[in-house]
């Protein structure tokens, strides 16, 4: 298995292509949907409004600590749809795979997705492989869709911020980036820092749970804290005010940005939240999380405040204040 | 102009290079500019070369001296 | 390893700005040379909490804002050659040359590498021995013996397919262009730290003896900077005018010997051009007859060309301490980090950036 590799005719569409889902897809999202491959799923709806959304996968290197281009696949499409408080009601997943690629490193992936589908209690419904010549993918593309149900009542989105909102994260921030960056090997950086990637609807539900009217949830992909934050700011028209010091970052990743010259606050993360929750419902839903798995080391970072609207502040250490301004271009590595 | 970072030495290997550790991030450094530096040494690293030894108890007792004087200044105003 | 670490930052600070208001009843305009400090002083909140008495100033400390845009242009015309590899800091990536930037060369498939030390290019020379690896080289006295170390480890290494374009400036001959000059109207020097690692505290002695004005050699972290203009005030109402080292942590009188000797075995010293600031005599580095086939502006044939600033752009001005960014017409119009006309405000420590990205804030 080890020598097998992916080669044009498994995109053909005939009996290879046939042959490699069923021996390789089939088995990792095996359910009633799937296994009917018919051209759509079909899946009955209660809701009154659903969560729909899409994203690509195009991380490198496919592998990496903590997770793989599978995992954060599966895992980047729920937390989408869990941000709006829904519930995943399936997921869609197309692979363009490279003219070469390994049938193990594809196992792998494949693997992983099915794990963290596992993890997040949801399916993938529907797929999608296409191959392309060597060179013109770097060994796999994923692309995803993903649809969920809205509870009643439930209404969340960066424009429903309101002052007096406080601010809470559910856990330290940037190891997802800085691990691909370390695992990428560029920099010659040896440590042990693991992506955080997670399925957060899990969390998302026992939050709900302790207060329905949740304000805003973002997970902080690309961009980071930062962007997230101004773009809260902007949409809702409030102003955000963070305390620097309570903003958590493990050691190694800040020993990464010193090195690198990086800002902490823009570094995207994979397995984290960021909630806007009205001040009465602050503690509960803070305890509700810590109670969670994915939100032991979750903490209140800020408010939103009526001054400075669209201004997100940073209050520092020493008592002084700081815009933070949202990620302009890729951060690169500096020495000055 | 110049990102300065301290950092531990674990290791010292040949050809004049260490590792060294930043809050438990290791990387190659070079000891060209510093070559008396030791294991265990905290150093101050620029663009991959340790630039200077950095002295912590110094460092510490700068900061008391400093904290003690403006204690004694608040005090005398 | 930060020293201050273990007491309580807040407290410390509060009793050093106390004593610095108290301090500053007449005003007193202190220039930064570094654009580290210039960002430090920004994210540290420092900004925001000095009394107006005390009047911050950026000066021309940024190496990539002081870079003239026909030097980048060269670093293209070099990455545009057959079979070379490029390698740089990343600092220099997005500076706009007179027509295109490192990043989009880079975008349209030239091979250009970020690396984190000169010693990286060395590697990539050794591993690539059928392509030419040249390095630019941007940096002051904190980066230059760096960069010459790695010049003789390239030679150590027997690697002739390595090359260095060198764009490296020295501090103190632009402090006294900028003083001779007559224009700027400074208190005191917060000078930098990094490079006096280097060159320790001799050659700023000229400041106070032969223009009469203090300076404090300075960490970074925010209660070193604040100590920094504590000192400097301090002086002022003591009636002394001296070089002091608030950064003794790592910063020794005599510097470093050693990567002084280095830096002289492998670069002289050569007038040079500095944007916005012009040719300074005597400021820039360049490699010595035995290196001088590492050259890469003589192997290959690289032609200069001086390049106009963008009209409108302040940044001579801003680089010289006689502007302040948001004084600049251009400032947050058309010039913007995503867009920028002139270097101060793509570089990530130019003042233009820093005022755009920390200050706006402050502007009610």
């Amino acid at each position: 298995m080890k020598d097998r590799k992916i080669t044009l005719s498994h995109g053909a569409g005939g009996k290879l292509s046939h042959d490699l889902i069923e021996e390789f897809f089939l088995p990792c999202f095996d359910n009633a949907l799937l296994r009917a491959l018919d051209d759509s799923a079909v899946i009955p709806v209660q809701s009154q409004r659903l969560a729909f959304t899409t994203d690509s996968y195009v991380v490198k290197p496919l592998f990496f600590p903590g997770g793989d281009i599978g995992r954060l696949a599966i895992c980047g499409t729920v937390n989408d749809l869990a941000m709006a408080g829904a519930r995943p009601l399936g997921l869609t997943a197309s692979f363009i795979l490279e003219e070469g690629l390994s049938l193990e490193d594809l196992t792998q992936v494949l693997a992983s997705m099915k794990g963290a589908a596992l993890e997040a209690g949801v399916h993938v419904v529907a797929g999608d492989t296409k191959v392309v010549e060597h060179g013109a993918a770097e060994g796999l593309y994923i692309t995803t869709a993903g649809i969920g149900a809205i509870p009643d009542g439930v209404v969340i989105g960066s424009a429903q911020a309101k002052p007096g909102d406080v601010i809470m994260v559910s856990g330290p921030l940037g190891d997802h980036e800085i691990a691909v960056l370390m695992a990428r090997g560029e920099f010659s950086l040896q440590g042990e820092v693991e992506s955080d990637c997670a399925p957060l609807n899990g969390l998302v539900e026992a939050m709900l749970k302790a207060c329905p009217a949740i304000h805003s949830l973002r997970d902080p992909t690309r961009g980071g804290l930062a962007t997230v934050l101004w773009e809260i700011a902007n949409a809702s028209k409030v102003g955000v005010v963070v305390e620097e010091g309570a903003v958590p970052i493990r050691d190694q990743v800040k020993g990464v940005c010193d090195l690198l010259g990086f800002d902490p606050y823009y570094l995207a993360n994979e397995g984290r939240l960021v909630a806007f929750v009205p001040e009465k419902e602050a503690k509960a839903v803070l305890k509700a999380m810590q109670k969670h798995p994915l939100g032991k080391e979750a903490t209140v970072i800020g408010k939103v405040t009526l001054e400075n609207p669209g201004k997100v502040l940073l209050h520092t250490p020493i008592g002084g204040h700081r815009l933070l301004e949202p990620l302009s271009g890729e951060q690169f590595p500096r020495i000055c | 102009m110049c990102l300065g970072i301290p950092g531990k030495i674990v290791a010292i290997t040949e050809n004049q290079l260490a590792v060294v550790d930043f809050n438990g991030v290791r990387r190659e450094v070079s000891l060209m500019l510093c070559p008396e530096l030791e294991v265990g040494d905290y150093c101050l690293v620029h663009v991959g070369f340790a630039m200077q030894r950095l002295d912590p108890a110094e460092a510490q007792e700068t900061m008391e001296l400093l904290d003690q004087f403006l204690e004694a200044s608040g005090e005398s105003s | 390893m930060n020293p201050h670490k273990n007491q309580d930052e807040g407290k410390l600070a509060s009793r050093l700005l106390q004593e610095i208001t108290a301090l500053a009843d007449s005003p007193m305009r202190l220039m930064e040379v570094c654009g580290t400090h210039t960002v430090a002083i920004f994210r540290s909140g420092i900004r925001s909490m000095l009394p107006s008495g005390v009047e911050l100033i950026s000066g021309p400390g940024c190496p990539v804002c002081v870079t003239p845009a026909g030097e980048i242009d060269r670093a293209i015309a070099l990455s545009r050659r057959e079979g070379m590899i490029l390698a740089t800091f990343g600092d220099l990536m997005r500076v706009p040359g007179s027509s295109s930037s490192l990043q989009e060369e880079r975008a349209t498939g030239k091979d250009i590498r970020v690396i984190l030390s000169p010693l990286d290019a060395v590697k990539i020379a050794e591993e690539n021995p059928d392509k030419t690896v040249c390095f630019f080289g941007v940096g002051f006295e904190t980066t230059s013996p760096a960069i010459a170390a790695a010049v003789m480890e390239a030679r150590r290494r027997g690697c002739a397919n390595f090359s260095l374009l060198s764009s490296q400036r020295l501090i103190p001959p632009a402090m006294r262009a900028l003083l001779s000059a007559g224009k700027v109207n400074i208190d005191g020097f917060i000078l930098p730290g990094h490079v006096s690692v280097v060159i320790g505290k001799a050659p700023y002695c000229f400041l106070a003896e032969e223009f009469g004005l203090p300076g404090v050699i300075t960490g970074f972290e925010p209660l070193d900077i604040l100590e920094g203009i504590y000192l400097l005030l301090r002086q002022r109402k003591e009636g002394r005018t001296e070089i002091e080292i608030q950064y003794s942590r790592v910063v020794q009188e005599e510097g470093n010997p050693r990567a002084r000797g280095i830096m002289g075995e492998v670069f002289a010293p050569v007038d040079a051009r500095w944007r916005g600031l012009g040719t300074i005599p005597q400021s820039g580095l360049m490699l010595r007859d035995g290196f001088s086939q590492m050259d890469a502006a003589q192997a290959f044939d690289l032609p200069y060309e001086e390049i106009e600033e963008p009209p409108g752009c302040l940044c001579g001005e801003v680089l010289q301490g006689l502007v302040r960014p948001p004084e600049c017409s251009l400032f947050g119009t058309r010039c913007t980090p995503e867009d920028p006309v002139g270097p101060c405000m793509v570089s990530t420590e130019g003042s233009c950036a820093a005022y755009y990205k920390y200050g706006r804030g402050d502007e009610g």
